[in-house]
């Protein structure tokens, strides 16, 4: 529990003029559930683009599962990390079924020239049971509600059987009550999983009941971590939203 | 009508040709067409005709030129589009104009007589030589050899490439095979079937399938079909009404396209039903 599986130190990305992040040091431990929260902006999903390298590092180091991405293959990380991002828009014309699209987060895994088996299709299946959308199996993937797509989404990260999840607003954009059901499910996958779960958002009314640990982004850094109780204190959160009144729905006034 | 014509070698070798042309021009373009990028049929087709014209000017294959072009224009509009400095159309349209500047300059430059590089403009399917054959034989077993060896990586990457980067798929790499293998398609055919007319057998036939199935195996499959279905139906069209046959074989492709749009599953609307009123 105590290994940390997840080192980053002094991490800078720039975006052209843009430096999303700005020295961001960090560290998770194997199986902790960490909510990354903060304004538009603040470099949240840049933090998880830098774990999955799929984000250019200009400066500092990262460590993740005992791989140095940036420096070694991505790609032989990636297969490790499942990784969820907001709704996007899918063109309901696109030749792939729901089915198709959950196998995928088998791919990496199988690697060139392996074609999946009995065995994969039944994994597959069952994640769709265990999210809900079994019945949507053969439907085209882009004629699914946002609500719907990313519980496929989570499925195909199950599917993937990866170590660490990453979470980036998995809930904007979709309707409340599908809100609630995802993260019911997002805390169900880490307690049955155990894995180590990042889950970024900057809506604090879908901030994940199971965070132990928050970390508050602004500006491109890390502006303040702690547990999550305290970090959830409503003048705190006021100076992090720049004077907006964000208090967390399940916090005490 | 007068059988006999398919006893000619030069029919046999046009069929043929239209049989593999339209085989890898059309698998070429169900995945162009998937990614929405069928412009970068048209400027590669642009490229290859350009390396071609150039090949033409300065006495070496156009075949060699148009394949050099073609690969050359693929390298430039990927990464062009990928680190997001210019839109994917945007990219593809300057290199675009700017092979169809290029095409219109070797044009100019070569002297005498220009039938060989007009003949690159039309295509010539009916002449086609047996190194074509064999180049498109080959291209064409490449292709399909390709589609099915990587058909996972390749589905992952057309439909959801961000996807597939994040779950470990290569899908940088993937992508420009996709480009190349565009590339390679084009410049091949391009002396059968006309500078100016290949994209359209490598967009209509996509197009036409992407209208009926969201099977991405059934979609390569009656691409497949329609595109030699449009080689052969505009070969036959230019023998009985002494047509050119680039312009019939896109013609025929067209209108295959109509009908699978008028057929097409993807645009019928469930019926709504007016409730009815108490009164």
């Amino acid at each position: 529990m105590d290994e940390a599986v997840i080192r980053i130190e002094d991490a800078v990305v720039s975006y052209r003029e843009d430096v999303a992040l700005q020295g961001v040091s960090l560290s998770v431990r194997r199986g902790e559930f960490i909510g990354i929260i903060g304004p538009n902006g603040a470099g949240k999903t840049t933090i998880l683009t830098v774990i999955n390298a799929m984000g250019r590092l200009e400066h500092g180091h990262v460590h993740v599962l005992g791989i140095e991405p940036h420096r070694a293959d991505g790609h032989r990380l990636r297969k490790r990390i499942g990784y969820v991002a907001q709704v996007e828009t899918i063109d309901p014309r696109l030749p792939i079924s729901v089915r198709e699209t959950v196998m995928v987060g088998c791919y990496g895994r199988l690697g060139w020239f392996r074609r999946p088996g009995k065995a994969h299709w039944a994994r597959v299946d069952e994640a769709l049971e265990l999210v809900g959308v079994a019945h949507l199996a053969r439907r085209p993937i882009g004629h699914l509600s946002g609500g719907e797509y990313q519980r496929v989404a989570i499925a195909r990260i199950l599917v993937q059987q990866p170590e660490v999840f990453l979470f980036d607003e998995p809930t904007a954009s979709i309707d409340p009550q599908a809100q609630r059901d995802i993260l019911d499910l997002i805390q169900r996958i880490h307690r049955q999983y155990g894995a180590t779960t990042l889950y970024v958002t900057h809506d604090l009314a879908t901030l994940p009941e199971a965070c132990q640990r928050l970390i508050l982004m602004k500006n491109g850094r890390v502006w303040r971590e702690g547990p999550r109780d305290a970090m959830l204190d409503k003048i705190l959160l006021k100076e992090l939203y720049n004077g907006l009144d964000r208090a967390y729905p399940g916090a005490g006034t | 009508m007068d059988w006999t014509i398919f006893q000619h070698q030069y029919m046999q070798n046009a069929l043929l040709a239209g049989f593999c042309a339209g085989v890898t021009c059309a698998v070429v373009g169900v995945l162009v067409v998937t990614m929405h990028l069928s412009l970068l049929g048209v400027c590669i087709a642009h490229a290859a005709f350009a390396g071609a014209l150039m090949g033409v000017w300065l006495h070496f294959d156009p075949l060699l030129g148009a394949v050099v072009f073609s690969l050359f224009s693929a390298a430039l509009v990927g990464p062009l589009a990928d680190r997001g400095e210019l839109s994917p159309d945007s990219s593809i349209g300057i290199i675009f104009s700017l092979m169809l500047g290029l095409a219109f300059l070797f044009l100019g430059l070569t002297p005498g007589s220009r039938t060989e590089a007009l003949n690159l403009f039309w295509g010539s399917i009916l002449t086609v030589t047996r190194q074509d054959l064999v180049f498109l034989l080959a291209t064409a077993a490449l292709v399909v050899g390709l589609v099915v060896l990587f058909y996972k990586e390749i589905q992952a990457v057309i439909c959801h490439r961000q996807v597939a980067l994040a779950v470990g798929i290569p899908a940088t790499l993937v992508f420009y095979g996709l480009l190349f293998a565009t590339g390679v398609t084009i410049a091949v055919s391009m002396r059968s079937i006309g500078g100016l007319l290949i994209y359209s057998l490598i967009l209509n036939p996509a197009a036409a399938a992407f209208q009926l199935t969201y099977s991405l195996k059934r979609m390569l499959a009656l691409a497949a079909l329609f595109g030699v279905l449009s080689c052969w139906v505009g070969l036959a069209a230019s023998y009985l009404w002494d047509l050119p046959a680039g312009a019939s074989i896109v013609i025929s492709s067209a209108v295959v396209f109509g009908f699978a749009t008028l057929c097409s599953p993807k645009r019928k609307v469930k019926q709504w039903v007016k409730p009815r009123t108490a009164n």
